[in-house]
């Protein structure tokens, strides 16, 4: 089983071949914007952090914003900063170059303004999208694959059609070598002793429990029931009813594998087969974890519907719910609702998502790539200052 | 009416397919056939009890439990979130205990 792969000079082997413009900050974040709209081929992720965070908060972001310049599927990146800002534009320049990424860096104060900074932006993208476009796909393992889990808008089709098909493409993915990524911690809650009998070792088992504490913890200071953040309302009128059931229905994804271990936020996982990363339920935060991580290829549930995609990775959307598919036709990529009406198996829909997964890792564009989606969100462990 | 029971230790099924109050349903239960008669409507992907539930009652689906009844639920009654109530992230029963 072969794909076609852009092979990074550092062995990297991304399924896109993307120009991305990366303001480091919030001020940096409409320049960077305008940089992309200027040159076709590119594509900028603004966002509204980098500036007032400190210890673990500050290294997230960073370790996020550098995952994304690192990620395979981009060949060079731009980094756009404004030049005071605490996650500065050089260090997260330098540490996209050590990986051995193609860099460039734009800084706003120092071209002298919005216009000069576009300026050089939009001259420097052009050279990167004309060098970028000579760099051929060639035929590489399937193993190279990075694969996130995701599911969102769930409802009562989730866990029984969408998510245990998805679960049979991760394995199968897994059985080739490959590597797959369950993450959304509150929605391991509940379900965590079946995910920790799986681990390949009592420490593993253990970081699970903890992780999954910690979100509880969080939620519990809250002083409010989870119920109606997590499980939604649209997932409450789906017919599930907490976050119990929720989350026995999410775990279906990641298949029957071993758990290898537990990530942080926007980590790389050390190797192939099943691991879990702690990101929040919300699935653009959760999604750009596990790219920064270096997901190449996402494939989402969804029961009741939702259009949100990647700036970088293309994402295959899947519903259990075939309502919903010819609702949101525009947006789903595979109708598992057969399963619920009962024409096709739970095996035969995963060996159909793992099928599209090649198709896509071959060039194929999915319906959020098609639409142009490119969510992007980076999540928080601290308080702004 | 079509309606799925996922492991032989679940007390609810899910419906496949929205159906009337007062509907005759067949579910397979492992290897057995039951009937139940849903008490009320019972929308697509919604819950409803196989057996009689007592308050304080585990309510269990994939074979694991996902909350406790929290009033008395008899067979055929819609099982959701005005008789179900979570075990986990419950930061109200906290604060509750707080102001004690």
């Amino acid at each position: 089983m072969e794909i076609l792969g852009y092979v990074r000079p550092w062995g990297g082997i991304g399924i896109r071949n993307h120009v991305l413009i990366l303001p480091v900050v919030v001020c940096a974040a409409e320049v960077a914007q305008r940089i992309a709209d200027a040159v076709p081929g590119t594509v900028a992720v603004p966002h509204q952090h980098g500036c007032g965070q400190i210890g673990a908060d500050f290294e997230q972001t960073k370790r996020t914003l550098v995952g994304y310049g690192s990620n395979p599927n981009v060949a060079a990146t731009i980094v756009v900063g404004l030049g005071c800002e605490k996650v500065a534009a050089e260090q997260v320049a330098a540490e996209i170059a050590a990986r051995g990424q193609r860099v460039e860096l734009v800084v706003i104060q120092k071209e002298g303004g919005s216009r000069r900074a576009v300026e050089k932006g939009v001259e420097i993208a052009g050279k990167l999208v004309a060098e970028t476009a000579r760099i051929a796909p060639q035929p590489v393992p399937v193993k190279a694959l990075i694969l996130g889990l995701e599911c969102g808008g769930s409802d009562a089709t989730s866990g029984l059609a969408a998510n245990p098909a998805l679960g049979v493409a991760s394995d199968l993915l897994v059985a080739a070598g490959g590597t797959s990524i369950l993450s959304e911690t509150p929605e391991i809650m509940g379900a965590e002793h079946l995910l920790a009998r799986r681990a390949v070792n009592d420490q593993v088992a253990r970081r699970l429990y903890e992780i999954v504490a910690r979100v509880e913890e969080g939620a519990k200071r809250m002083g409010v029931d989870l119920r109606g953040a997590n499980p939604a309302p649209g997932n409450i009128a789906g017919g599930i009813t907490t976050i119990e059931e929720k989350s026995l229905g999410c775990i279906y994804k990641a298949g029957t594998a071993k758990v290898q271990g537990v990530l942080e936020y926007a980590e790389a996982p050390a190797g192939p087969g099943l691991w879990v990363m702690d990101t929040p339920g919300h699935d653009v935060e959760s999604v750009t974890g596990m790219v920064a991580g270096g997901a190449q290829i996402v494939v989402f549930t969804t029961g009741r519907g939702t259009p949100a995609g990647c700036a970088i990775a293309p994402v295959i959307k899947v519903t259990g719910n075939s309502r919903t598919f010819r609702n949101m036709e525009e947006n789903i990529d595979v109708n598992a609702g057969t399963i619920i009406d009962g024409q096709e198996t739970i095996e035969e829909v995963g060996r159909r998502i793992f099928s599209l997964m090649l198709a896509v890792a071959r060039g194929e564009l999915t319906k959020a790539e098609k639409l142009g989606h490119r969510e992007f969100a980076i999540t928080r462990v601290g308080p702004t200052f | 009416m079509r309606a799925i029971v996922i492991s032989e230790k679940d007390n609810v099924a899910t419906a496949l397919e929205d159906i009337p109050a007062g509907a005759q349903v067949k579910v397979r239960v492992g290897a057995e056939e039951r009937e139940i008669r849903v008490a009320t409507a019972i929308q697509f992907g919604h819950k409803f009890a196989l057996r009689p539930i007592p308050k304080g009652g585990e309510i269990i689906k994939y074979g694991e439990v996902m909350g406790k009844a929290t009033v008395d639920i008899n067979r055929g009654e819609h099982v959701h979130v005005h008789n179900v109530e979570s075990q986990r992230g419950r930061g109200d029963l906290m604060a509750k205990e707080a102001e004690r």
